[in-house]
């Protein structure tokens, strides 16, 4: 369970990282996404953008740096896509980005534990502001959750927990 | 509201970021009939404020027209009604012309009809002041040409005779229903010869029928040509009713020209036979001359008159009938006349008979000029 000793900001830390890590490992995420669906539909139980934009914002904590990642990688990603409107990812990942920025100022995100929650929670989420956008603006009727959907925040989360154990490595030292 | 923005800055900034983004699907995404998702929008929230502003506006304008703007309504309506007395004046002398127009057209149609026989077209300008004269004046005198005892005609029919050439310009004709009137008359049917005399009122009378002759109302009457006034088979009108009499049958007839609506005419400046133009055509389908309205052709029979030789006098013929004024000079000349009371003109020679068949066949050729 994610600790909820973060009440007071002087106990939260701000991580920095090394200069174009956060650029470089967006594009690859963007990159892998699209390079692994092409081995079989399993890539799609994982969503590599969706773990970059929770990562940087919950550890950066900084929610306007966090929306803004969250708005560059959606929109990269429906750029990527075919045939989806660009903006319907923008927008999920916008407020991915400044939900996590915002709760890496008040919970403890180190931890494996919350982190696998807060990614398992960030992808329901994320899900749900896909959902709805889709059936508010193309009026397409868009699951809210699955199997498949629960299957995926699960896979994701945990390799959210490996993934981010990696990328810790990129911080600067305090 | 810049206070407020800088205070919420990060939300601020989701919601713009979430704004921009929304706008870009809303470019991109379309709906129905491929209309974008931005047009369907912006029309919602445009329109709603248009209907508003349409609404709101024609209730000013409704309460501009209706009340404020009334003031000007009784101007205007003086106005118009002003142009509409001025409408119905135009309308009225345009009626006029039109009237006018088709009179003098069927005037040139019976000129045209007999391009031998001098016209003269002349305008009623007065009418008799003494109501037991039925005469009327004519803008045409003797510098027209224009002598006593010419015929007046119009298209319809018969009108009188010229009875005084007053000036250059002035003559006076006398009515056929004036009492003093007379016209040698046949009827187109039977060839029956009488006489038509005026009695002072609209409906003038034939006279001289024997009782034993079938007379029925709507027996044509055409001019007979023996008063040497009107030319043979022109128009008088039809018999309006017929009763014995004693010694003779009374019947009153309906002139086919309207007498009391007389204003324009032709005054036949000869005793010449009207006999119509001939063309090619009509020749070819019928030797029956067409004739204008109102006008029968001496050589044409009526449908059922029997075929007959051409009863046209021959020229110098003696005058039978033309008015009390000239009642001597017929009477001279009527010496096969039965005796006829003092006051009424001389009857035909053979007024009291059927006359022999007064038409030639059908096909015969028409009747030549006297």
């Amino acid at each position: 369970m994610p600790s909820l000793d973060a009440q007071s900001d002087s106990k939260v830390e701000v991580h920095k990282y090394y200069r174009g890590s956060v650029i470089a490992v967006s594009f690859l995420a963007l990159l892998l996404q699209a390079f692994l669906h092409k081995y079989g539909r399993w890539p799609e139980l994982l969503d590599l953008p969706l773990l970059v934009t929770f990562y940087f914002g919950a550890s950066r904590r900084n929610p306007v740096s966090g929306l803004f990642l969250g708005a560059v990688i959606g929109i990269l990603q429906d750029a990527l896509s075919h045939g989806r409107p660009i903006g319907l990812y923008g927008i999920a990942k916008t407020l991915v980005g400044y939900v996590a920025s915002s709760i890496g100022g008040r919970i403890d995100t180190e931890e494996p534990t919350s982190r696998f929650v807060l990614v398992f929670l960030c992808f329901h989420f994320h899900q749900a502001v896909l959902a709805t956008a889709q059936r508010v603006l193309l009026n397409r009727s868009e699951s809210f959750f699955s199997l498949r959907l629960l299957l995926g925040s699960l896979v994701t989360a945990a390799f959210g927990v490996l993934i981010f154990a990696l990328l810790d490595r990129l911080r600067k030292p305090s | 509201m810049l206070d407020l923005i800088s205070r919420h800055r990060p939300l601020s900034l989701l919601a713009g970021v979430l704004f921009a983004q929304i706008l870009l699907l809303a470019f991109q995404i379309k709906r129905e009939h491929d209309v974008r998702l931005i047009r369907y929008w912006a029309a919602e929230i445009v329109t709603p404020g248009e209907r508003a502003a349409t609404w709101v506006l024609s209730r000013v304008g409704d309460v501009w027209n209706g009340y404020v703007a009334l003031h000007r309504a009784r101007a205007e309506n003086e106005r118009l009604r002003g142009e509409l007395d001025q409408m119905r004046l135009r309308n009225a002398e345009l009626e006029t012309q039109a009237g006018e127009a088709q009179r003098l057209r069927s005037l040139l149609g019976l000129r045209e009809t007999y391009p031998e026989v001098p016209m003269l077209a002349a305008q009623v300008i007065g009418a008799s002041a003494d109501p037991s004269s039925h005469t009327v004046f004519l803008n045409r005198g003797e510098r027209d040409h224009v002598r006593r005892n010419m015929a007046v005609i119009t298209p319809d029919g018969i009108v009188g005779k010229i009875v005084e050439v007053l000036a250059n310009n002035t003559s006076q004709v006398l009515l056929l229903n004036d009492k003093d009137s007379g016209v040698g008359a046949l009827f187109a049917g039977t060839r029956t010869h009488g006489v038509v005399k005026g009695t002072g009122d609209f409906s003038p009378r034939l006279e001289y029928v024997v009782n034993d002759e079938k007379v029925r109302p709507g027996d044509v009457l055409l001019t007979s040509g023996d008063d040497r006034i009107f030319p043979k088979g022109l128009l008088i009108g039809t018999v309006s009713d017929a009763a014995p009499g004693n010694p003779f049958q009374v019947i009153h007839v309906q002139t086919g020209a309207r007498l009391d609506r007389l204003e324009d005419v032709l005054i036949l400046l000869s005793q010449q036979e009207l006999v119509p133009k001939q063309t090619e055509a009509s020749t070819a389908q019928t030797e029956v001359p067409a004739a204008a309205p109102g006008v029968v052709p001496a050589s044409a029979p009526a449908a059922t008159a029997p075929a007959s030789p051409n009863p046209a006098s021959p020229p110098g013929a003696k005058p039978a009938a033309s008015d009390a004024r000239s009642n001597s000079a017929s009477r001279a000349g009527a010496n096969t006349a039965p005796k006829q009371p003092a006051s009424a003109p001389a009857p035909p020679a053979s007024a009291s008979h059927t006359r022999p068949p007064a038409a030639p066949p059908a096909s015969a050729p028409p009747a030549p000029q006297r």
